[in-house]
């Protein structure tokens, strides 16, 4: 079809912002960037633009030295007011540990961080079942699927309130748990304390998604595993097919306006 | 009784958490905020009694501050 | 000038001697001030000056193919081909840990870090050997909980992986524990930065953190006696650590390699400013004029000395052209870091500190860096050196081997460390080839096919029975470490952990301990590409195990094909490689079971080391090893276990020998190896060997470790049981 072909094939665009004390940033933008199809860049904090990007990640480390708490400092930085609005106007954003506690202090996700049940520092592999898979951080992961990403954090026991936990619940918006192999969400498999065994959640609009386990760790095998893959392909792939959508539907649209009004606005799944 | 213990770093010594603090506040518009300092604060409850005062004391140069590199003070409220 | 003291009773304060203190007046042509006082007390301390050390260490070889920079800067620096070089350094903080273990090992971590980034290298990895008392006593605990925490803090907020290191327990750490911190850096060749200040007229920047009064220590006996004396009671000893900044400091710095704005850099460490100025106006044979009062200060009234000496954390000094100021300053504010010009370069060879206009000191800067004096000290052995090893029966053997290797497994010297490098972030950049726990760590190198190698070790208890033999085997089994991985040694630095030289029996291991490292890193061509001596690691006259730990480097070709101990295949055969008798001499088993450290230990043989060490790599490259795994703490039955716990397979053994199964089983000799082949490959395996002592001694097999010797079965345990008591051991020593 003359649509398919007249598509350009853009990469899909992740800006990585760059706070200081950030120090996952380099593997986010390395993981990216080895994935076919995808281009990364990098925002200095300062940035108060965040343009032509498909998807924001907001990366692990100690923005500003984690004083004071976990992300507090840092959501106060510039870039934090472009990547709201770029989530409002339906951009993708993940924040992967770090960039989750800045999530959740920025208010752009429901909950909060306390220090780990066991008061240390917990740097290793872990299980994760994932608990919906109709996010666009997710699509490439089968539902109930269990896999391994590591984690390494302090302050990753995840809390919420009852109500908002409810809520949270009843909208799907909790993606992952901790589990053990088979899948369990038992206490023993939680390396935190966390409530519900909770490892990552998304915004009720699902564009929005913060994870303490590290994805862009294990996207490798060389390096201990590929369980972290799934999130980047499910966005890449997702971005993809939208635009190529997009794009199939702009040319249909042209094509079939006058013979059948508007159907051809309806994208192709 | 309850004893009200503020723990905060000792004078002179480096405290990276209140610097860091102090130079993000002008960003937000409070400008001239100088010494910030973080400490800690713990509430506890012990036996009323003569020796609550010696025993809070103690506490803080056992456990609840790092003598070395924290000063301490405390106020004992009776319940 | 400052002070009421005499200056006979300052000097003394501050340690020096009668003559030392005339050598300062005769270099000076005067007698110094306390400015210069404080400043050459510190450069000709043990720590800055090596008085007891350098005629010795000069003993050790430094060049060698591919080390592009040896002993003398901030660290060592080796080609790794591909316009690629590692930097890497080890270091002590065994007193500051002794007194706030958290802050101490942190500190630590901060120290080793800025090294490397000295050196225009991006910090890839921290290594940590650490040696404690028995872990029965509370004080112990709380160190190694607190060491730990703080390694933890610093590197994981740096975004620097803990990848490897050691951690072992005896009661002659008691009073005095080892923290030694190793960090590697990664940088391209073009881009090397180094300490020597260069032309006169350029400018000295001091950047980061503000200066304080941290780790003045001795000498605020200098402070004048108006100084209030609340405040004096107030001064910190404990230098407290800010990784954040660092970690925009280390930013900063490479921003500044990247856009090439650097003429050279230098960290402040030990003796501040007093000694980063002075060396790096001695490697460029300059001159350097400061004006302190251009310093930012964290307390007010520091008198000049102290800013002087003052050993704040998280601060570098770097030399630039004027031309540049403006751009350098901006780079260090977009990274909200304090940087300021304090000076600049000159042609005097003296090192002038200014006060505003005042001058308050001016010493010539050869004399402070190159002329402290140096210490020879009549060696003595010591009384429990003997030349013979224990006969074979001299203790009792356990009527219970398996139990014996339970409780062996549960040694905190041989038991699972996970409890410690769980606290770590081992995995952060992302280049892991090989996880903490295995014979060496191994990362990749982005965009490469070779990988670098890593690895520490140190064993002070056998260097205590004898410190020749002894760092001769610690040089040997990190070379066998590194080479159970896949990789080629290449180079060592060293951090040599001692008791007080000034005695001749420390004096005497100092020098065996050197000879010996001397002897076996030639052997390996592993040159020395730099480190650093601890001297005075006693508490109450009681001196420490002599102990000089190695870390080393290698390269691995293909980071795809690399040793890893753990059993893999039901079949696989297991081969012994090497002939050393074990002996009880030094052992873990003498140490912890029999309660005992005496006798001689056996020495290695560094010729036949070195063609196994080829043997293993060569096998593993070709793809013909499965696991491979080096026989020591716990000797050839922990070997066995371990690799079948790591694989979670059993494994059927028979030895056949004339030893007695204990001494066999649990015995240690450097320059034992043990591997698994695949039954098809075994006759291209021993193509390979030649005629180098390799013999099969079983299969994996089951889910049981079975070992047969004298013709009766000595060990029969299930792979599960061993694992549960190797796993545990540690969590609950700490927390039970």
């Amino acid at each position: 079809m003359a649509a398919f072909s007249q598509t350009e094939v853009k990469p899909v665009r992740f800006g990585v912002v760059v706070f200081p004390g950030s120090n996952c940033d380099a593997d986010s933008y390395d993981a990216v960037r080895s994935f076919t199809g995808a281009d990364a860049r990098y925002f200095w904090h300062k940035d108060t633009g965040l343009t032509g990007l498909d998807c924001v990640i907001l990366p692990g480390g100690f923005s500003y030295g984690d004083y004071l708490r976990c992300g507090a400092i840092a959501r106060f930085s510039p870039i934090m007011a472009a990547v709201k609005n770029f989530a409002d106007e339906g951009g993708l954003v993940i924040g992967i540990c770090n960039g989750f506690q800045i999530l959740l202090e920025a208010g752009m996700l429901p909950g909060a961080m306390h220090q780990n049940e066991g008061l240390k520092f917990v740097c290793k592999l872990v299980n994760l079942r994932v608990e919906n898979n109709e996010t666009p951080f997710t699509t490439g992961y089968e539902r109930g699927q269990v896999i391994k990403i590591p984690i390494a954090h302090r302050e990753g026991n995840y809390f919420i309130d009852e109500a908002g936990l409810a809520e949270i619940e009843a909208n799907g918006q909790v993606i992952v748990r901790y589990c053990d192999e088979s899948g369990e969400t038992t206490a023993e498999a939680n390396p935190n304390g966390s409530l519900g065994n909770i490892a990552g959640v998304c915004n009720k609009e699902r564009n929005v998604f913060g994870l303490m386990p590290h994805p862009e760790r294990v996207c490798d095998e060389i390096v201990g595993g590929t369980g972290g893959r799934g999130v980047f392909e499910s966005i890449i792939s997702g971005v993809a097919a939208e635009a190529a959508g997009a794009s199939i539907a702009a040319e249909a649209a042209g094509e079939m306006k006058d013979i059948l009004g508007n159907i051809g606005n309806e994208r192709p799944r | 009784m309850k004893a009200k213990v503020y723990i905060t770093p000792k004078a002179g010594i480096l405290d990276p958490q209140g610097l860091t603090i102090e130079r993000s506040l002008p960003a937000l518009g409070f400008e001239g905020v100088t010494n910030v300092r973080v400490g800690k604060y713990i509430e506890l409850d012990l036996p009323d009694g003569d020796a609550a005062g010696e025993a809070v004391d103690k506490m803080c140069h056992k456990l609840l501050a790092n003598p070395i590199i924290e000063d301490f003070e405390f106020e004992l409220v009776p319940e | 000038m400052s002070g009421d003291l005499d200056q006979k009773t300052a000097y003394e304060l501050l340690g020096l001697k009668q003559k030392e203190y005339d050598g300062i007046c005769e270099a000076m042509g005067r007698e110094p001030n306390y400015t210069e006082l404080a400043v050459f007390s510190l450069m000709w301390s043990e720590h800055c000056g090596y008085k007891h050390s350098r005629p010795l260490l000069k003993n050790l070889p430094t060049e060698g193919e591919g080390i592009l920079q040896g002993p003398g800067e901030n660290a060592g620096i080796i080609d790794i081909g591909g316009g690629q070089a590692i930097a890497m350094k080890i270091e002590s903080h065994n007193h500051p840990s002794a007194i706030e273990p958290f802050q101490g090992a942190a500190t630590g971590i901060g120290g080793i870090v800025r090294d490397i980034f000295a050196m225009g290298a991006r910090p890839i990895a921290n290594l940590d050997p650490l040696h404690f008392g028995s872990l029965e006593k509370a004080r112990q605990k709380f160190l190694l909980e607190g060491v730990v925490e703080g390694i933890a803090s610093y590197g994981n907020c740096m975004g620097i992986p803990t990848i490897a290191g050691e951690i072992h327990f005896e009661d002659a750490y008691e009073g005095n524990c080892l923290i030694n911190v190793m960090c590697v850096g990664i940088v391209d060749q073009d881009k090397i930065l180094r300490a020597r200040a260069e032309g006169p007229g350029n400018l000295v920047v001091l950047m980061g953190s503000t200066t304080g009064r941290d780790g003045i220590g001795g000498a605020s006996i200098l402070a004048s006696a108006e100084f209030d004396e609340t405040a004096q009671e107030k001064r910190p000893t404990v230098q407290v650590g800010d990784p954040f900044t660092e970690k925009k400091l280390l930013e900063a710095c490479l921003e500044l390699r990247d856009k090439g704005l650097l003429v050279a850099l230098q960290d402040l460490g030990a003796a501040g400013l007093s000694s980063s100025s002075s060396e790096m106006a001695s490697k460029g044979e300059v001159g350097i004029d400061m004006d302190i009062s251009k310093v930012p200060l964290r307390e007010q009234g520091m008198e000049p000395f102290e800013i002087m000496i003052s050993e704040s954390q998280e601060r570098m000094l770097a030399v630039i052209k004027p031309e540049l100021e403006a751009e350098v300053l901006a780079i260090c504010d977009k990274w909200d870091l304090d940087a300021n010009v304090i000076g600049k370069v000159t042609d005097t060879r003296r090192l002038r500190v200014f006060l505003g206009e005042k001058m308050v000191a001016d010493m010539p800067v050869d004399a402070l860096v190159d002329e402290a004096p140096t210490y020879v000290v009549p060696a003595v052995r010591p009384a429990h050196e003997v030349d013979e090893p224990l006969a074979e029966d001299h203790y009792q053997p356990p009527s219970d081997l398996n139990e014996t290797l339970t409780t062996l497994l549960r040694s905190p010297n041989i038991c699972d460390k996970s409890w410690v490098y769980r606290q770590y972030d081992h995995m952060v950049q992302t280049n892991n080839a090989l996880w903490p726990g295995a014979e060496a760590a191994v990362l990749r190198i982005k965009g490469r096919k070779t990988g670098v190698a890593l690895t520490t070790d140190g064993n002070g208890r056998r260097c205590y029975l004898d410190p020749r033999r002894g760092a001769r085997a610690a040089v040997a089994e990190a070379a066998r470490n590194l080479s159970c991985a896949g990789a080629k040694p290449l180079a060592i630095t060293n951090c040599l952990n001692f008791g007080n030289p000034e005695k001749g029996e420390i004096y005497y291991q100092f020098q065996e301990a050197v000879e010996g490292m001397a002897e076996a890193c030639k052997a390996f061509q592993t040159p020395v590409t730099g480190g650093n001596v601890s001297f005075y690691n006693e508490s109450f006259g009681q001196a420490i195990y002599p102990n000089p730990v190695v870390g080393m480097m290698g390269l691995a070709e293909d980071v795809t094909m690399i040793g890893t101990p753990g059993f893999k295949d039901e079949g696989d055969a297991v081969l012994l490689l090497g002939n050393a008798r074990p002996a009880v001499d030094g052992s873990e088993y003498q140490s912890h079971i029999l309660g005992d450290v005496a006798g001689r230990i056996p020495d290695v043989d560094l010729e036949m080391e070195k063609k196994l060490q080829l043997l293993v790599r060569e096998a593993i490259l070709e793809g013909l090893v499965k696991s491979a795994h080096d026989v020591s703490d716990g000797g050839l039955a922990c070997c066995l276990a371990e690799s079948a716990i790591d694989g979670g397979k059993g494994a059927v053994i028979e030895l056949t020998s004339d030893q007695r199964p204990d001494l066999l089983l649990f015995g240690e000799a450097p320059g034992l190896i043990v591997v698994t082949v695949e039954e098809k490959y075994l006759e291209h395996f021993a193509q390979l060997a030649l005629d180098l002592p390799t013999q099969v001694i079983g299969r994996v097999e089951g889910e049981r470790l079975l070992i047969r010797a004298s013709g009766a079965d000595q060990i029969d345990l299930p792979v599960a049981q061993a694992a549960k008591a190797w796993g545990a051991a540690l969590e609950t020593l700490i927390t039970g």
